[in-house]
Formats: C-alpha cells, sequence, structure tokens
C-alpha cells in the first residue's frame, strides 16, 4: 500500500510540474524558442501573487485572477518588443536573450524582495487531506494536478477548436504561408507568450502554496519543465503532462527509496525516456 | 488599374532576380506569365505578396503604393495567392486548411466554404484527412481553395500546374473558368505556354528578370513567344 500511496503521490506532483512545463511547450510548439527565462518567470509570477496576498490582502484565487492577466501582458510585451526580434533561422540569440532574461530577474527579485525563502499563505488548505479510501491525499496536491489537467484541456481546446489555434498551428508549420493568410506571425507569436505567461501565473500560484520560494530557484524549475516538455515529445500538450507525471513519479519512488535520490531519480528518468524515444513519447508527425 | 508593378527590382543578397519589371493587371482579367524556369515569374509573385519586400512604390494596388506592406497586410486588401508547391499546412485538415483562408479577411463575396466544395466535391470527401495526406492534385484544389476563401479581388496562381499529372491538370484548369466567373481578376504563372493561353486575356513573358513580351493572348504568335521565351529570333 506506501507503493500505491507513492505512485499517486508522485502522479499529483507530476500535475506541478506539467503547469511549469505547459507554457514552455506552448511556446515552443509555436515558435521553436526555447525560454531559458521561464522558470525565473514562473518565480515572478509567484512573487507577484505573493504582493497581491500580503500587501493588498487578496486570497490567492483572487490573486491569481489579477496577476494572470497582467502576465499575459509581461509576455506579449516581452515577445513583442524583445523575442521577436531575434526569432530567426539562428537558435543563439534568442537563448542568450532569454539567458539574459533570466540573470536580470533573479537579480532584480533579489534586490527587491531579499534572499529570504517565502511562501504564499494558503489558510486551511495547506493541511487539508482526502481519504480516497486506499489512500489519503493532500487537498492542494490534488487541486494542483487537476488544475493541470484543466490547463491542459482547455489549450487543446484552444488549439484544436478555435480559429486562434488554427492560427497558432498554422504559423508553426509555415509562418510565410501563414502571412499570405492574413496572419502576421509576430502578433500570433505574441498572444502566444501572453497566453504561456497565463499559465505560468497558475503553475506559480501552486509553486508559491505548496512550498518555500525564493529568488534563487527558477532555473531548477526551468530544468523539470525542460525535462517535461523533451519526455513528452516536442509540441505535444498531452505529451507535456505525462512527461510531467513521469518526473514526478521517478522522483516521489526515488526519495522512498532513498530521500537523497529523490531529484537525481527524476533526472535520471529522463536519461532513460531520451536514450530509448529520443523525440519523446508522443513527438509531433510534423517537425 | 487594380494592381501595377513600376519598375520593381528584387534581389535574393547579391543576386538580382528582377530588373525593373512592369505590369498591369485590371479588374476582372485574366493574365498569364510564362517564362522558362529561373526568369523571375515566382520572384515576381513573392514580390507582389509582400513576402519579397520593396520600394512603397514600386507595386500599386488601385493607385496605393502596398510595395512595403507584410504579406498579411496585402492578403487583407483583396490579393491572395495559390504558392508555388502548394504548401499545405500539414497540421490542420483539409477543412481547416480552407477555413484559415478566410479567417483573416471576412468580406461579401462568392466564395464560402460550400462553394469551395461545390467546386471540388472530392475535397468535401475528405475533408477531415490531413492537407498533405492527399495526392498533389488535390492538395493544389485544396490550395486555390484556401485562396478563394478570403472572397479576393486579384488570385495569384503560382506554377499551378506544375509537378501534376496531364489529367489533374485538365481538371484544374477546367475549374478556372468558373473561378472567374466569381469575378476576381487572375494572374496564372506558368510553364505550360499553351495551357497559359487557353484561360489568359493577355500574356507576359519573362526572361532573366524582365518582361520579354506583353501582348494580348488571342493576337500573340508562336514566332513572338518563341523569341520572348528563349531570347532569339524565331
Amino acid at each position: 500500500m506506501i507503493w500505491l500511496d507513492t505512485l499517486v503521490q508522485g502522479v499529483l506532483l507530476g500535475g506541478l510540474y506539467a503547469l511549469f512545463a505547459a507554457g514552455l511547450s506552448l511556446v515552443f510548439g509555436i515558435m521553436r524558442l526555447v525560454n531559458l527565462a521561464h522558470g525565473d518567470l514562473i518565480v515572478f509570477a509567484a512573487y507577484l501573487i505573493l504582493v497581491g496576498v500580503t500587501m493588498l490582502g487578496l486570497s490567492p484565487l483572487v490573486a491569481l485572477i489579477v496577476a494572470a492577466p497582467v502576465m499575459f501582458g509581461v509576455g506579449w510585451l516581452l515577445q513583442s518588443l524583445v523575442l521577436n526580434r531575434v526569432l530567426g533561422k539562428d537558435i543563439l540569440p534568442p537563448l542568450l536573450v532569454t539567458f539574459g532574461l533570466s540573470v536580470t530577474l533573479q537579480n532584480g527579485l533579489l534586490e527587491t524582495f531579499s534572499a529570504d525563502s517565502r511562501r504564499i499563505p494558503a489558510g486551511t488548505l495547506e493541511g487539508a487531506s482526502i481519504d480516497l479510501g486506499l489512500v489519503t491525499v493532500g487537498v492542494m496536491p490534488l487541486l494542483t494536478f487537476l488544475s493541470a489537467v484543466a490547463v491542459i484541456v482547455g489549450l487543446n481546446a484552444l488549439f484544436y477548436r478555435t480559429a486562434l489555434g488554427r492560427a497558432f498551428r498554422a504559423t508553426s508549420d509555415d509562418a510565410v504561408v501563414a502571412g499570405l493568410m492574413g496572419i502576421e506571425p509576430k502578433r500570433v507569436f505574441a498572444v502566444a507568450t501572453g497566453l504561456a505567461m497565463a499559465v505560468v501565473t497558475v503553475a506559480a500560484l501552486y509553486l508559491g502554496m505548496r512550498a518555500n520560494f525564493d529568488p534563487s530557484i527558477g532555473p531548477a524549475r526551468l530544468i523539470y519543465a525542460f525535462e517535461a516538455v523533451i519526455i513528452g515529445g516536442l509540441g505535444s500538450l498531452w505529451g507535456t503532462l505525462a512527461g510531467g507525471v513521469i518526473i514526478g513519479v521517478a522522483q516521489t519512488v526515488g526519495a522512498a527509496i532513498n530521500p537523497e535520490w529523490q531529484i537525481l531519480a527524476g533526472h535520471i528518468a529522463f536519461l532513460v525516456v531520451l536514450l530509448v524515444k529520443p523525440r519523446g513519447l508522443f513527438p509531433r508527425a510534423v517537425d | 488599374m487594380l494592381l501595377e508593378t513600376r519598375g520593381l527590382t528584387a534581389s535574393y543578397g547579391q543576386f538580382r532576380a528582377l530588373f525593373g519589371v512592369d505590369v498591369t493587371i485590371a479588374a476582372g482579367e485574366c493574365v498569364a506569365i510564362i517564362g522558362a524556369n529561373g526568369a523571375g515569374k515566382s520572384t515576381l509573385m513573392r514580390a507582389i505578396t509582400g513576402i519579397l519586400r520593396n520600394e512603397p512604390g514600386m507595386v500599386l494596388h488601385k493607385g496605393e503604393p502596398i510595395g512595403a506592406l507584410s504579406p498579411a497586410a496585402i492578403m487583407q486588401r483583396g490579393i491572395a495567392m495559390v504558392p508555388e508547391g502548394r504548401r499545405l499546412f500539414p497540421s490542420l485538415s483539409v477543412e481547416e486548411n480552407l477555413l484559415i483562408g478566410g479567417q483573416m479577411r471576412k468580406v461579401a463575396g462568392p466564395w464560402s466554404l460550400e462553394a469551395v466544395y461545390d467546386l471540388f466535391p472530392i475535397l468535401k470527401e475528405r475533408r477531415r484527412s490531413p492537407g498533405t495526406a492527399l495526392s498533389g492534385g488535390q492538395q493544389q484544389m485544396v490550395a486555390i481553395g484556401r485562396a478563394l476563401m478570403s472572397n479576393p479581388e486579384l488570385l495569384l496562381c503560382d506554377e499551378i500546374s506544375l509537378g501534376l499529372a496531364p489529367v489533374v491538370i485538365r481538371d484544374i484548369y477546367a475549374a478556372l473558368p468558373k473561378i472567374r466567373a466569381g469575378g476576381a481578376a487572375m494572374v496564372v504563372v506558368e510553364q505550360d505556354i499553351g495551357k497559359a493561353l487557353s484561360v489568359a486575356d493577355r500574356v507576359y513573358c519573362m526572361m532573366e528578370g524582365r518582361v520579354t513580351l506583353a501582348a494580348p493572348a488571342a493576337a500573340v504568335t508562336r514566332a513572338a513567344i518563341h523569341a520572348a521565351y528563349f531570347g532569339e529570333a524565331a
């Protein structure tokens, strides 16, 4: 029974990693851009929510609803003013720019909020749990996982059922011909990054309520997110959820064997998947 | 004049592909642009649609300079293109490929999903298939339909018969008069001179980035075309 419990906890933890990764997957899927500041943007959004909760007295949910449009705007501006200028055939300039952004964000947050670790207070949610018969799960991890599923379902619906999603996919396929269809690829990219940042805000809420955070933890979140995206297969949103779950389960199983193995086990699972299926579990047919 | 180029030049890096091209297209007419491989026909299409940017005044739409506009802005003025090689979106189904052609320019006109399916009934049967799962000829039908969905005033068809079987080319050309009946002006870029002349009102022949012949299709002689096409006396 202890193993079932470990497995369930791992799956739920995977929800958090999938939330980290969904925005990265979205942006990579549409414009082949790897945003090295993704983890720091999650932390930035967590501080934004923290300010809403502690200084403005909002509940975490209301703070999320306020912060998400702000982050959409941040993403839209970031893409329009910065990243659109460096996107091109060469993948190096966007990598360098987002790396620089990562360093800037970390130091800006350090300057503003100090290196003290903080946490978004979640009230009674923090210790609440539900007895599901065979296992008992925390309400917070369960909410995290359900949010991840909701985000993936929502993004999929947007991608495959709306005109905007059609424009996303068409631009991803062939930006030149998308232009001939009256679509401005750079505007599509700006909306996509805005959307990714709104998803990042959801990830930030759970990151900040679940455990302590400080300005330095962004890059590690980026690694988990990146691994989840690669395991799932580039550009596949359901694959990203699966990738998150695989890392989550590997980490909890590793931790159950020896607590020191938690992080290592996740990375090893990533390497094993990469060895067996270099294109990930659910690669897109066209690339 | 619906569309006009004035002294249009274009380059790919150091390589100059167009040298002062003057072309006019009136509303509702069908213009054929013929020429050998590398004559600059496709480059001309890329310059008109904004894929290659130019000086603003080199391309005029209804007298307004559009040479420096983006492809999206030019498309929204009613200039649609069937690109060389068809270039359907692989991630989109046949129906989605058609829908995306019209989603950024919604104007009243003869063309809709139903009208395109009436023109090419096979596409209705295949509408849920990925666009790239179709045969070359069917893909060309999708590419034409996709361009029509925006109800353009000018339809540019770049090499619509290239790489297709003769029987398929016949089907595609059979559809062109129906498209013209919708009122759009057309430019047909072709290497197949006979096919081009069969549908066109006027013909331009290009060679090495220049227009070497401009004439009404009915009046043009084989000798004139031969001279313009190959740059030698017939």
